[in-house]
């Protein structure tokens, strides 16, 4: 369930941000090519996550976040261990 | 040595305080209507001077959400007035690739034939200073990163050069309330010189905000007939105090008229020459012996190959301040003499900047095409020093072969650029 309500928050996120359509977001989505996102957008999103959130995602781990599911993974892991 | 291309407008596109189109505001100048309104927002209830003249319309209205968000206020009025002007040469939209590069295929134009030249007179402002806030209030971490490309002077340019897919270069022009004028002055140049066959042109500004317009407020620039706005830019009359702050964008398509013949495009006139010069004199204040811009008109004049008794119509730069116009005035009796009927469109839309020569521009190629000088609104009474007949009251109709845009900006540049009837 946890993974689901950060999802849709990423997809509102990303609705918001970059015009992404709602429907087209799933975990095996990655940011740059399935979503096209540019690399000034994916800051903004990183942004909005931590606001939305609570977490901090550092740069180098922002990085690494290639897909929707990374970014779902990385945000329930933070939420838990803060 | 072979002939020099003639360079020839075949697209205008503008949004402005009259109207969110051309047409709009074409129509508001020859009414003699004004965009001016009072500023009622609360940080400028201590200002001196509280007038603006709004866009009518705006931009983001007709813009796509997201794409709007990534685009300081300026550079949505160029994409606005771009696109306008760009449907209105006969190009079809360019289709925009996954990854958000404009596919090769520009129906009408080679992209590697393709320029830009949009010039601003102070760029993202007001970005700036949201940003500055946010940065204050909120720290380093919540500041766009879209932040620098919004507030780049060249960001309008640049917008526009991903919009139509350019490749022959993109330029921007920042020499104040002459900018847009020199844009069209460069693109002109770019087609002489045989780097480009269409060149998107204009200017645009949009810094109707707190920091902007205390300062221009502490130069005294400004107009302070906060009680009537209609009434306060009035160039030329004996009552005038200053002028009042637009915003807005104005874009013209040039292109050689070999380029526009070929793919039989509508012409509306021809940009027949352009004279710059600059005053070396003082930073904000104008010559007023008026040489400079005497100069940049007989240039202009020469580099078409017509004289001053060929001009029919001047739309002036003319702002309404109590110094500028008749240091004009004088410039251009020394240039051109007292014959040429004289506009000064700014009584009616106020000062755009940076966007005031490309939207004047336009003004002066309709002029052209259509045989008709709009009015100057709020001339009641012509100063002593202005020897010159300006239009007032009722539009004039006649023919209009041959007509001299003005623009002038701080820092002494002066532009005059022709417009020839096709």
């Amino acid at each position: 369930m946890a993974n689901e309500e950060i999802r849709d928050g990423l997809a509102e996120i990303l609705e918001e941000v970059a015009g992404v359509l709602p429907a087209d977001v799933s975990e095996e989505k990655t940011f740059t090519d399935d979503l096209d996102v540019d690399s000034l957008s994916m800051v903004e999103i990183a942004l909005a996550a931590e606001e939305r959130f609570g977490v901090k995602i550092p740069d180098d781990e922002l990085a690494n976040l290639k897909t929707v599911g990374d970014a779902v993974t990385f945000i329930e892991k933070a939420r838990t261990s803060a | 040595m072979t002939e020099r291309p003639t360079v020839v407008v075949t697209g205008l596109g503008a949004t402005t305080p009259l109207g969110g189109t051309v047409a709009s505001t074409w129509e508001g100048l020859l009414a003699g209507a004004s965009g001016v309104t009072r500023l009622e927002d609360e940080w400028a209830r201590d200002f001196p001077a509280r007038l603006v003249a709004r866009m009518a319309v705006e931009p983001t209205s007709g813009l796509e959400r997201v794409e709007a968000r990534r685009l300081d206020r300026c550079q949505q009025a160029a994409l606005v007035a771009g696109r306008e002007a760009w449907a209105d040469a006969g190009f079809d939209p360019v289709p925009k690739s996954k990854d958000g590069v404009p596919s090769e295929t520009v129906r009408g134009v080679d992209p590697e034939r393709l320029a830009i030249v949009v010039g601003s007179g102070i760029g993202g402002a007001t970005t700036m200073l949201g940003q500055d806030d946010i940065l204050e209030e909120r720290g380093v971490r919540r500041v766009s990163p879209l932040t620098v490309p919004m507030l780049m002077p060249n960001g309008p340019a640049a917008s526009l050069s991903l919009e139509f897919g350019a490749r022959a270069g993109v330029h921007a022009t920042v020499s104040a309330c002459a900018s847009g004028a020199e844009a069209i002055s460069l693109a002109a140049d770019l087609i002489r010189l045989g780097r480009a066959d269409v060149v998107v042109a204009g200017g645009t500004e949009a810094v109707v905000d707190k920091l902007p317009m205390a300062g221009f407020a502490q130069m005294r620039a400004m107009s302070t007939r906060n009680d009537e706005p209609e009434r306060a830019s009035r160039p030329f009359d004996k009552g005038r105090d200053g002028f009042v702050l637009g915003e807005g964008a104005g874009i013209l398509i040039l292109e050689s008229a070999e380029h526009a013949a070929a793919r039989g495009a509508r012409v509306y006139a021809e940009i027949a020459g352009a004279g710059i010069t600059s005053d070396g004199y003082h930073i904000t204040a104008p010559d007023p012996s008026g040489s400079g811009a005497a100069r940049a008109m007989t240039l202009a004049l020469r580099d078409a190959g017509l004289s001053p008794a060929d001009v029919v119509h001047v739309n002036a730069h003319a702002t309404s301040t109590p110094t500028g116009d008749v240091a004009e005035a004088t410039a251009i009796r020394a240039a051109l003499g007292d014959h040429p009927l004289v506009s000064a469109p700014k009584s009616m839309l106020g000062h755009l900047l940076g966007a005031a020569g490309a939207v004047e521009t336009i003004a002066t190629v309709l002029s052209v095409r259509d045989g008709v000088v709009p009015v100057t609104r709020n001339l009641e009474d012509l100063d002593d020093g202005v020897d010159l007949d300006v239009v007032s009251v009722e539009p004039r109709r006649l023919p209009v072969p041959v007509a001299v845009n003005n623009a002038f900006g701080f820092g002494g540049h002066n532009v005059a650029l022709v417009v020839r009837q096709v």
